[in-house]
């Protein structure tokens, strides 16, 4: 049993006070428990976010994420369990909280008939000590469609707009729901700067997305939630770590002499070309595809990126196999074009998800979870 | 203060700079009084249109306003998430509410500003009462009867707005306003309609204001009790309704 990570890994150096301090906890779940009518959105569910940390949560459409972060924001209020922002009740301590959150909302939430700069200008009255908006403008790249009204923005912009207001009241704990949706890659990767750079400061960040990819980059931790229900917990690379085959995934030519290559490599692997020039080698009996950490947040839990703390992707000795097999290659005369050990957080995403709906778990057992569209927000 | 103003400003600058908004609080008031002043086709006997016409225009100008425009840019801030989004803003619901206030009678002044001025081109002289003598306007009651039906209205617009989904909010609210503009005596007279018909229009707060103001306006004669009582109750009820029902989202 791997010991837990906060006793491997240090708080990011980069994270200044905030909060509270470096690594305070920023907002927190305990035993979150909403339930629309009979119907079960959110089952039970803990976790919690720190200063200057960025936590992604997961899951596909109907998990309970929407919920999960309306109740932290202070719309809904829990039927069991608490939850707590910068040691505030999101509902009880409403008028002490808001000042201190930026909030963006999935859809919507500006004026459509108003321009960013007076959308900007107005949410900047109603703080005390508000960011320039001519600033935000420019962060955000808006300032050429600073007066063009919401509604004629592109999709990408009025979610980069939203973006900005979450932030001009020089928030201490953000939540993002779905940042980048709509937005083209080239407005993702600002919005994913911005987002890092908040982190960096000691913002703590909740986001949820479903681009998987975003949250292997931006999260320092991710939790993937199923019908309600927490699946796992961790930072990406160790979650992908432990959901690992430790199977060799490689490209190279199609049709190369897999046996000849096998033979190259120590004993104990296998070699399959899964699709033309694409290959993996794994140790032999290695399930592949359907591994999962365990259910509920049994990984270890770590804080910041944490790659060296969630140790290797593969299994003993795969730094041998490697060398004997790109030696094989270069002998052969096949170019190596990708080679990657472990899983993406996609792929372990996938599983987890998968095992969950193939086994059942991650849901009441009696008790049908609710998605978004059925609970009528 | 400084959030109110802001909000106040934005407010007023969205409904001004909205065509739709401007044509059904001003252009559509304003027409009424031209046409109905121009054409005499209302059953008015022997009374000057304009002594009937004014208050009934200034009434419907101030149901446009509070009820109609008030509701449908509440149920359209609503579905666009906006009344969700000042949820989670300092701003919070009493001063997004006095702005909204704010806005209404700031709008209802420029409405009666550009409905008497109208009316006074079109040859009217207050407080005459058709009887050729000028009397004067009772300033007073008529004030407090505006302030009175704008709250009545504002309640009913946020209730709807509270409770219906945008588009049907938008069906209902203009609905709601073509019902009234006909049953509120405005532009027709409750003497001309069935006893029944006009009991029922009487305990309707555009027909409380329409009457009230045309004693004030008009008639330069005292706001009757049961206007009074009537337009009392819509502002009291219409906006614990509303507040009982009002979500953010």
């Amino acid at each position: 049993m791997e010991q837990p990570a906060e006793s491997r890994e240090p708080a990011p150096d980069h994270a200044p006070d905030a909060v509270g301090g470096p690594g305070s906890e920023a907002f927190s779940c305990d035993e979150l428990t909403i339930r629309y009518g009979g119907r079960v959105a959110v089952d039970r569910l803990s976790f919690a976010g720190r200063a200057g940390e960025v936590l992604a949560l997961l899951g596909p459409n109907g998990a309970g994420k929407t919920s999960t972060v309306e109740a932290l924001e202070g719309y809904r209020r829990p039927a069991g369990g608490r939850v707590a922002v910068l040691g505030l009740d999101p509902v009880r301590d409403r008028r002490a909280l808001v000042p201190r959150i930026g909030v963006m909302l999935q859809h919507g939430g500006v004026y459509p008939t108003l321009g960013p700069a007076q959308v900007l200008s107005l949410f900047a009255s109603y703080y005390d000590h508000p960011r320039d908006p001519g600033e935000l403008l420019e962060l955000t790249e808006l300032t050429d469609v600073r007066r063009t009204p919401w509604r004629r923005l592109s999709g990408g912009e009025q979610q980069r707009l939203a973006l900005a207001l979450a932030l001009v009241g020089r928030p201490e704990v953000v939540f993002l729901d779905e940042p980048t949706a709509g937005v083209d890659p080239e407005g993702r990767i600002g919005v994913r700067r911005i987002i890092a750079t908040l982190a960096e400061t000691g913002i703590g960040v909740l986001l949820t997305t479903h681009e998987l990819a975003e949250a292997e980059r931006l999260a320092h931790r991710v939790v993937i939630v199923h019908r309600g229900r927490k699946l796992a917990e961790g930072a990406p690379a160790a979650l992908a770590a432990a959901a690992s085959d430790g199977s060799i995934r490689f490209s190279t030519d199609p049709g190369i002499d897999t046996a000849s290559a096998l033979d190259a490599v120590p004993d104990g692997w296998e070699l399959h070309e899964e699709s033309p020039g694409s290959y993996r080698l794994s140790p032999t009996g290695a399930r592949g595809g359907t591994d999962r950490p365990a259910v509920g947040g049994g990984l270890p839990d770590t804080l910041g990126r944490g790659t060296a703390a969630a140790g290797p992707a593969y299994g003993p000795g795969a730094p041998d196999v490697i060398a004997a097999l790109t030696g094989w290659l270069a002998s052969h005369g096949h170019a190596l074009g990708e080679l990657r050990t472990g899983r993406t957080l996609e792929e372990t995403y996938l599983a987890i998800t998968g095992q969950a709906r193939q086994d059942g778990t991650g849901g009441p057992p009696k008790e049908r979870a609710a998605s978004r569209d059925e609970v009528g927000r | 203060m400084r959030a109110l103003v802001a909000q106040l400003r934005a407010e007023l600058t969205m409904v001004f700079t909205n065509g739709e908004t401007v044509l059904l609080t001003v252009g559509i008031p304003v027409v009424f009084l031209v046409f109905f002043a121009t054409v005499h086709v209302l059953p008015i006997g022997t009374r000057h249109p304009l002594d009937f016409l004014v208050p009934g225009i200034v009434a419907l100008s101030v149901m446009s306003t509070s009820m109609t425009a008030l509701g449908i840019g509440a149920g359209f801030e609503r579905g666009y998430g906006v009344l969700k989004r000042l949820g989670t803003t300092p701003l919070g619901r009493p001063r997004l509410l006095a702005a909204k206030i704010l806005s209404v009678l700031a709008i209802e002044i420029a409405q009666v500003i550009v409905v008497v001025l109208v009316g006074l081109a079109l040859g009217w002289h207050p407080g005459t009462g058709g009887s050729g003598g000028a009397h004067g306007i009772e300033t007073g009651p008529a004030v407090a009867a505006v302030v009175l039906g704008s709250i009545g209205f504002g309640g009913i617009a946020l209730l709807l707005a509270g409770v219906l989904k945008p588009l049907v909010n938008l069906a209902v609210a203009n609905g709601l306003f073509v019902v009234l503009l006909l049953l509120g005596g405005m532009l027709l007279p409750l003497t001309k309609f069935p006893t029944w018909l006009a009991d029922v229009a009487r305990l309707l707060p555009a027909s409380a204001l329409a009457d009230g103001l045309e004693h004030a306006l008009g008639a330069h004669t005292p706001v009757t009790g049961t206007d009074w009582i009537v337009l009392a109750v819509w502002a009291v009820a219409a906006p614990i309704a509303a507040a009982a029902t009002f979500r953010w989202e």
